[in-house]
């Protein structure tokens, strides 16, 4: 594994800005009204988004959840499809069929956010056996948040993935909350990677906010997806600062939680990193607006897109 | 076309087994379906022909192993889970009902899921209420999904080819007491068309449509019923997703009455959904109410209680008579 070189560092910066505004733009869009249902911002988990999907090789499948943005992004799906698809347009990523919580983009082997919590974690085993059935060479990654791993979905997968030693890279990114609920009521143990455990797989615990510090454990557990050594489960302690959804109420119900997220905020740390490898104010500034910008461009073109025609609406129900 | 007497679960396995030769990516899951062959033997052989990798003998967790066969299926590796028992459905429904049915509809129609959920109705084994039920009514609620409800040897095995050919989420519900019943099967490997019901017996007097394990009770409560006068037409509903409607509505009305017969519980059953098709495509041609003969609306009891819970041919005789009355 070598270390990112600096263009490629420059990359994931712009990238995490490019999931923030897209972000920004979901939350302000939805409040505006210009589409149902909900959101679910991943706003303070960006780096997991990216350093995680840097690890991995563009012919690798990636699932995620309903906070699943950002993963779409690290993945190249392409922006005004996905700002489209929100705002439930034609030119979306799914026809404006999925909206926000089903964001998919096959040619570029992202199969998908769910929205039924670790739903998707055993599809994700079914497609990690279909890799090392056809031995293609190919790693799933899955992503899920701490919710996830009380359900039964996730441990009947643990156990079938070890058992088969199947190439599946389990991220679970712990932002401390499930909608309301701490993990601290939710789970005996305050790492979800120590649940691996008892699976006979290895679990690890990052910093969830440090693309590199993601980028090197993902790295590691796809290496050894890779050479056939089945599953890690990699958890990534983070903060959610948005609110679980939209629709949902009230943010943390402490000032002292609130600066914990200033203090952790990812994007002004990586900053920080680039600064002291030599890459002026001014660079960095671009990037930021090239993510700004490009945003915008996408919600433009979301918005003048139509909706699907109602005769439409059957479409795709069988094959 | 030439044909041979098999056993149901025969004709089964003669369906799989064809197709997983001319596809090498089709793949089965389950617990038991290795050296077992199956819970109920359907598998028989093909461990040994196919070997470890396409029949995955597994651990018993029906929502993993579920949810594992939508993602081999979206990976475009076609997929037969098997859950031992229907009841077990409970387990697997949300990677079924969620996931399989709404998959392609959702991520607007990049993935297909070439899911097959094979399982048996145990009614009438004395089981008990977690082992007897039919529940093919909450499968054919969920669009999406195909559920096919095979009666006979020849049936099952075209049914099985069309819906491995077919390339949707199907439930595939096999009854076990049907498993051992012989019949002519034919050697060509043709599915069924999906949507067509099988006229058993023609008649004039009044349509009986039913499915399944029911089949031969009713065949048997017309051929008394003819001795009284009375023509029964029989219908054999085949696949309830899609449904013959046209069928059904066709033969109503010939006959200008309707008995439904099944093994699943009566409300909000498929008997309802079958009675309503009739009244909105043959309403003017009804002579008297639709009647239907189903399972109480109660758990299914252990051992020989059961029988009082369950339809026969007194009870279907019974709604026939009341119908011509």
């Amino acid at each position: 594994m070598t270390t990112p070189d600096l263009p490629t560092l420059l990359e994931w910066y712009s990238q995490m800005w490019t999931i923030r505004f897209f972000e920004d733009n979901a939350i302000d869009s939805y409040r505006k009204g210009l589409f149902g249902g909900s959101t679910h911002p991943s706003i303070g988990q960006e780096a997991i988004a990216v350093g995680a999907g840097a690890a991995l090789r563009s012919d690798d499948q990636v699932l995620a959840t309903y906070r699943g943005h950002g993963h779409a992004i690290a993945r190249g799906l392409n922006l005004n499809a996905m700002m489209a698809e929100l705002l439930c347009k034609d030119s979306g990523c799914c026809r404006g069929r999925g909206g926000s919580m089903h964001l998919c983009d096959v040619s570029r082997s992202f199969l998908g956010t769910n929205a039924v919590v670790a739903a998707h974690i055993p599809i994700a085993g079914g497609v990690a056996l279909s890799n090392k059935l056809r031995r293609n060479g190919r790693v799933t990654a899955v992503f899920f948040g701490d919710g996830s791993t009380c359900e039964g979905a996730f441990f009947e997968t643990l156990n079938m993935a070890a058992l088969w030693k199947l190439p599946l890279v389990m991220v679970c990114e712990n932002n401390g909350y499930a909608i309301s609920v701490p993990t601290s009521k939710a789970i005996p143990d305050a790492d979800v990677a120590r649940r691996a455990l008892g699976f006979s797989l290895p679990g690890v615990t990052v910093d969830g906010n440090d693309p590199l510090e993601v980028w090197t454990a993902v790295s590691t557990a796809v290496t050894r997806a890779r050479q056939g050594e089945g599953p890690t489960l990699v958890e990534c302690k983070t903060t959610r600062w948005e609110r679980h959804s939209a629709i949902s109420a009230g943010k943390y119900d402490n000032e002292e939680e609130a600066m914990k997220w200033k203090r952790v905020d990812p994007i002004p740390r990586f900053a920080i990193v680039l600064r002291k490898m030599g890459v002026t104010e001014e660079r960095l500034e671009q990037l930021r607006d090239g993510a700004f910008r490009a945003n915008q461009e996408a919600l433009s073109f979301a918005k003048s897109s139509l909706p699907p025609a109602p005769e439409t609406v059957g479409d795709y129900v069988y094959a | 076309m030439s044909t041979r007497i098999l056993s149901m679960a025969e004709a089964i396995n003669e369906a799989i087994r064809h197709e997983m030769r001319r596809n090498p990516e089709i793949i089965l899951l389950g617990q038991d379906i290795g050296v077992y062959g199956g819970t109920f033997g359907v598998y028989k052989g093909l461990f040994e022909e196919f070997g470890d990798d396409r029949v995955k003998d597994g651990p018993l967790c029906e929502a993993a192993t579920t949810g594992f066969g939508v993602g081999l299926a979206i990976a475009g590796m076609p997929t037969i889970v098997e859950i031992e028992f229907c009841d077990f459905l409970t387990l697997a429904s949300d990677a079924l009902c969620n996931q399989a049915a709404k998959m392609r509809f959702f991520f607007g129609g990049q993935l297909k899921v070439p899911l097959i959920v094979r399982t048996p109705v145990a009614s009438r084994l004395g089981l008990g209420p977690q082992h007897s039920q039919s529940l093919e009514a909450w499968m054919m609620h969920m669009p999406g999904l195909r559920v096919l409800i095979p009666s006979n040897p020849a049936d099952a095995k075209g049914l099985m080819l069309a819906a491995l050919r077919d390339g949707n989420p199907t439930v595939f519900i096999e009854h076990v007491r049907l498993y051992s019943t012989k019949g002519d099967v034919p050697e060509e490997d043709i599915p069924l068309p999906l949507g067509k019901l099988r006229v058993v017996r023609t008649g004039g007097d009044i349509t009986i449509a039913t499915y399944s394990g029911m089949v031969g009770p009713c065949l048997e409560a017309a051929k008394v019923l003819s001795e009284e006068g009375v023509d029964c037409e029989l219908l054999d509903l085949r696949t309830l997703a899609p449904l013959d409607r046209e069928g059904i509505c066709a033969s109503v009305r010939k006959t200008g009455r309707l008995v439904v017969v099944h093994e699943g519980h009566k409300t909000a059953g498929v008997g309802a959904e079958i009675a309503q098709t009739a009244v909105e495509g043959a309403f003017d041609y009804l002579q008297a109410s639709i009647k239907r003969v189903t399972s109480e609306d109660q758990p299914i009891p252990t051992g020989t209680l059961q029988d009082i819970v369950f339809p026969n041919t007194t009870k279907i005789i019974a709604a026939c008579r009341e119908a011509m009355a």
